[in-house]
């Protein structure tokens, strides 16, 4: 027995904590119109993120979501157009963690800056909606999640206003997104036309209740089909993998490092999030399969393959290095397809959730590189890899933990990164005794792993080995930049402890999703 | 709990130092680096065990506590010593000590950072001797890796970034593929394991082996693995056709990490295949003793004949770690209990030479700038101390008796003249003696141009004797050398009575 009841609605605090903080920045910014109060305006984002990580893990721990417990359980929210369950918290917890990451270096790398409030807010305004898309439970709901993120998310690609690439990045972003936009709600009107039903069970029960009146299986077939297929399109442009991930160098590019830590990492686990509950919850495999006469899971096998490839050998071929992590950042999320590929196997729940902890360690290996990165802006060294050269005897530290998480991404052990992308390659060879294409993604993600050290490696190299090109004065050491990208590289490093644990919640968050 | 004290102190070790400030940072690892080395002799003196780590018997100091469970299989904190793993333990804590010291030195950059490297190398190197779980291992295994990477690409000579990049990619991509034959392993070995203990594992082998995966049947499947492993590990050795990083790396390397490379790290490869190939794959070791021994007497021929055709001091050094590495190749496949446990005992005895050698090598790069043999004559006037140890050392090498090279070459060949697993034994028994030869040849002809002579190397600036520091710890490897040449039994007894059960186990 609980000693308090809470209403339904609270299990969604920490989306909406989010809300509010971005509500409190913004009463902060008309109370004190161009506030220059760095410290007030990041700390109140700190603040708010954290607070919605604290709650986060305070309901994960305290069984909120897990099945089989008394008293607990999935939490409908709003006639199920929000759900509450493993899934959506274990999510919650990437967001927030890269959310505050974010803040924490955006403390100097703002200095100076003109819009520090709008900034903010943006951000934690952009959390919110990643936060919503992960327990959204409804097409509706998803879209307007989706939107939520997108719309604050291009105007932080673009908020360098005197910047021709950060402008022009965000005008990119904005025109692809709205275009990803348009065809996901496309897909949205296409299967409420084939189904009657926005809420995802529902399409899921309509969906097998066609399945089995084969009858109407033909004409039915075709507009879910190409409902699903347009769905795909709007999740592929909200987690950057092919075909829709043009937007992504040109965006993080331009875009302030910080910011572009926050789309290629929160962003995207937002996407996948998404991705996940949609096609486990309202398309079941069989049933799916019998009226538009293809397996979707098809579709994501072939999307990982070329999304991881094309990822890794556009990533070998950069000389910025921001660029490079972008395209490395497409080829991650080749990887994370790979969970739902092998969703039509036998244990494809379990490659599900390897595929839920390469996200999470993820989120904390690049948002630490591209805060590196920022650092390196922040110092004004310049972009490519010569400009990196030598930096390592100036600032041994934070080229320390570049090096870890360079090495972590790669999959070196005993990085975080080598046991989430182990983790992900043993579920989906074990899944591939059901379904043999598995094998193909398991070789091509190892291929991927190691074809990716070379680029990895090279920005080690330049950072420790390479003389510097010009003799530099000692670098600043702006601390908030430097707390996150520490913060970032211990977590990288000390989550070895407690993988099991978190591992076992993403397995666990997924078994249930699918079940 | 002493292992864990051990690698803890050389990884704490590591990281004061890294903060360190460079002036006291030389001096600070040493002291440091005592302590592991102490604590290791005191493992040495206290070690009671008996048997095979990984097969039956005691284990020493063991420990293990659960870690993580990934799938159907678990991972612990899995440590412990047996005769095989221990005196490469003490080899390691011995060399890092004394790598220390040789640095003071020629390293006058970013010195914190270098000595830091040094205690990582270490605690990781200390890892991979004891530690009994396969992922534990490979963590510490790889781990190696990156400090190394990072020495001789940044102290290193002219060429470094070249050598380390090329250091990384072989040793990386040979390690990618013992993974993955090792974990197919574990998977073909079906639920008669659940853990990925090697103990576990080697007595899943041994009493049956793999069911099979993917339609490979489970002998097949056996035979990729071994071959998957073998290929690893051999990079690693390095034994020809992969030695090629060898060379460029240690030239390249600076003098402590050509001493740690060639002292224990390519002891990791021989270590890691006895431990996995000749251990767990008996009947594979049988079916393939013949092509394995060709190419450990191709190994010791060709790597002699490389280093005969140097003229630089520590390319030939370089180059005679590949054939002496053929030796222990040869050694293992014989699969005798001489054979075996000559290997192993080739293992320390070449460690503790191939380390004196570089060093002395090291010495007389930092007096005269150069290390050509065509440059250099007379050099036993100007360093007599140096140079007579360099002297002593290759004939270590040459496998002078009352030295350990002698006793680790002589149960070699002894225990592979007589094997009867390998066919045509005494055939390459001759082959590989023959590479004596021709290892006398070459240092001896080094030294007769380099160290006799007239002195007529034309410097600037004054070439005089070598440091003390520098010859001290020179005259403790020495010692060392000398002490297992006159009483082996002080290692061989316990790594005989770790040997047998792999012989048994296997025949």
């Amino acid at each position: 027995m609980a000693v308090l009841e809470l209403p339904d609605w609270m299990a969604l605090a920490p989306a909406l904590i989010l809300a509010g903080t971005a509500l409190v920045l913004f009463l902060i910014d008309s109370i004190d119109p161009h506030s220059t109060n760095r410290t007030l305006l990041s700390g109140t984002a700190i603040v708010g993120s954290l607070s919605s990580l604290a709650v986060a893990v305070w309901y994960t721990a305290a069984g909120v979501g897990a099945t089989g417990i008394e008293n607990y359980g999935v939490i409908d929210v709003m006639n199920g157009q929000f759900v509450v369950d493993q899934l959506a918290l274990y999510f919650m917890i990437i967001i927030s963690v890269v959310t505050a990451l974010v803040t924490v270096a955006s403390h100097d790398y703002l200095r100076d800056h003109t819009y520090q409030a709008e900034y903010y807010s943006l951000v934690v305004l952009a959390a919110t909606g990643m936060s919503m898309m992960a327990a959204s439970n409804s097409l509706v709901t998803i879209f307007i999640a989706l939107e939520l993120t997108s719309l604050p998310s291009y105007a932080l690609v673009a908020i360098l206003k005197d910047n021709r690439g950060s402008v022009e990045a965000g005008l990119k972003y904005f025109l692809i997104g709205a275009l990803s936009s348009a065809i996901f709600v496309y897909g949205v009107s296409l299967v409420y036309g084939a189904t009657g039903s926005l809420q995802l069970e529902a399409i899921a029960t309509e969906v097998e209740v066609i399945a089995e009146n084969a009858g109407t299986a033909d004409e039915m077939g075709g507009l879910l089909g190409l409902g699903i297929l347009m769905l795909i399109g709007g999740i592929a442009f909200k987690t950057a993998s092919v075909p829709f991930h043009f937007w992504a160098p040109e965006a993080y590019e331009g875009a302030p490092a910080p910011i572009s830590a926050f789309l290629s990492s929160a962003s995207k686990a937002a996407g996948f999030v998404l991705a996940f509950r949609v096609f486990t919850t309202a398309f079941p495999v069989g049933a799916t399969a019998d009226i538009i006469g293809v397996d979707w899971t098809l579709a994501f096998a072939i999307l990982a393959i070329v999304t991881m490839t094309l990822g890794n050998f556009a990533a070998a071929t950069q000389e910025n290095v921001k660029r490079m992590l972008a395209y490395s950042s497409i080829g991650h999320a080749g990887y994370v397809l790979i969970g739902l590929a092998a969703l039509s196997a036998e244990g494809g729940e379990l490659v599900m959730g390897a595929a839920m902890m390469h996200l999470l360690v993820y989120g904390f290996m690049n948002t630490g590189a591209f805060l590196f990165v920022g650092l390196a802006e922040h110092w004004g060294v310049g972009r490519t890899f010569e400009d990196y050269n030598g930096l390592a005897e100036r600032a041994p530290f934070a080229c320390g933990a570049m090096a870890i998480f360079m090495f972590s991404l790669a999959g070196v052990p005993p990085f975080g990164g080598f046991w989430s992308k182990y983790l992900l390659y043993t579920e989906t060879i074990n899944a591939a005794a059901d379904n043999t294409i598995l094998l193909a993604l398991a070789a091509a993600l190892v291929i991927n792993s190691a074809l990716s050290l070379y680029y990895y490696s090279r920005l080690v190299k330049a950072l420790w080995i390479e003389e510097p090109l010009l003799d530099r004065d000692r670098l600043a050491q702006p601390t908030g930049l430097y707390a996150a990208i520490v913060a970032a590289a211990v977590m990288t490093v000390v989550i070895l402890p407690a993988f099991g644990p978190i591992a076992d919640a993403a397995l666990e968050a997924a078994a249930a999703v699918v079940a | 709990m002493m292992i864990e004290a051990l690698i803890a102190v050389a990884l704490v070790g590591a990281l004061v130092t890294f903060v360190a400030p460079n002036r006291i940072a030389g001096k600070l690892a040493f002291a440091i680096s005592l302590v592991p080395a102490a604590l290791s002799l005191w493992l040495f003196a206290a070690f009671d065990g008996s048997g095979n780590a990984l097969l039956d018997g005691e284990l020493a100091f063991e420990s293990q506590a659960a870690w993580l469970e990934i799938g159907n299989h678990s991972i612990s904190w899995f440590v412990g010593l047996d005769g095989i793993s221990l005196p490469l333990v003490v080899l390691t804590t011995i060399l890092c000590t004394l790598a220390i010291v040789s640095s003071w030195t020629p390293i006058d950059d970013r010195e914190s950072q270098f000595y830091g490297l040094i205690l990582f190398i270490e605690a990781n190197l200390i890892g991979v001797f004891s530690a009994l779980d396969f992922f534990l291992w490979f963590v510490f295994w790889e781990a190696v890796l990156i400090p190394m990477y990072l020495l001789i690409g940044i102290w290193g000579g002219p060429r470094r970034k070249y050598a380390a990049i090329k250091f990384f990619v072989y040793t990386n991509v040979a390690s990618l593929v013992m993974f993955g034959s090792f974990i197919m392993l574990v998977f073909g070995l079906g639920d008669s394991v659940t853990s990925f203990a090697l103990p576990e594992i080697a007595s899943a082998m041994v009493n049956g082996g793999p069911e099979g995966l993917f339609g490979l049947g489970g002998t097949t499947l056996a035979s990729v693995v071994f071959i998957g492993m073998f290929l690893g590990f051999a990079v690693k050795v390095p034994i020809v056709p992969f030695h090629t990083w060898l060379p460029d790396a240690h030239v390249e390397a600076p003098t402590p990490a050509s001493i740690l490379l060639a002292g224990v790290l390519l002891k990791m490869g021989t270590y890691a295949l006895l431990r996995f190939n000749f251990t767990m794959f008996p009947n594979q070791v049988e079916t393939y003793a013949i092509p394995i021994a060709a190419i450990a007497v191709i190994s010791v021929i060709y790597g002699a004949m490389l280093a005969l055709a140097q003229t630089d001091l520590k390319r030939i050094v370089a180059y005679s770690s590949v054939s002496s590495m053929g030796y222990v190749i040869l050694g293992l496949v014989a699969y005798t209990q001489f054979g075996v446990g000559g290997a192993t005992f080739q293992m320390v005895s070449h460690g503790l030479i191939s380390g004196l050698m570089f060093m002395a090598v090291g010495v007389i790069y930092n007096a005269t700038h150069t290390r050509m043999v065509t440059d250099m004559s007379g050099m036993a006037d100007r360093m007599p101390i140096a140079v007579g140890i360099l002297i002593a050392g290759a004939f270590g090498y040459m496998g002078l008796p009352l030295m350990s090279g002698f006793y680790g070459e002589f149960t070699i060949f002894f225990g592979t003249f007589g094997s009867e697993l390998l066919d045509y034994s005494p055939l390459f028994t001759a082959a590989a003696m023959f590479g004596i030869v021709i290892v006398a040849g070459y240092l001896l002809f080094a030294l007769q141009r380099a160290v006799f002579g007239p002195y007529r190397l034309e410097t600037d600036y004054e070439v005089g004797r070598a440091p003390m520091h520098d010859v001290a710890s020179m005259v403790v490897l020495l010692g060392l050398i000398i002490l297992l040449g006159v009483a082996p039994d002080l290692i061989f007894d316990m790594i005989t009575d770790a040997v047998d059960p792999i012989i048994r186990g296997g025949l």
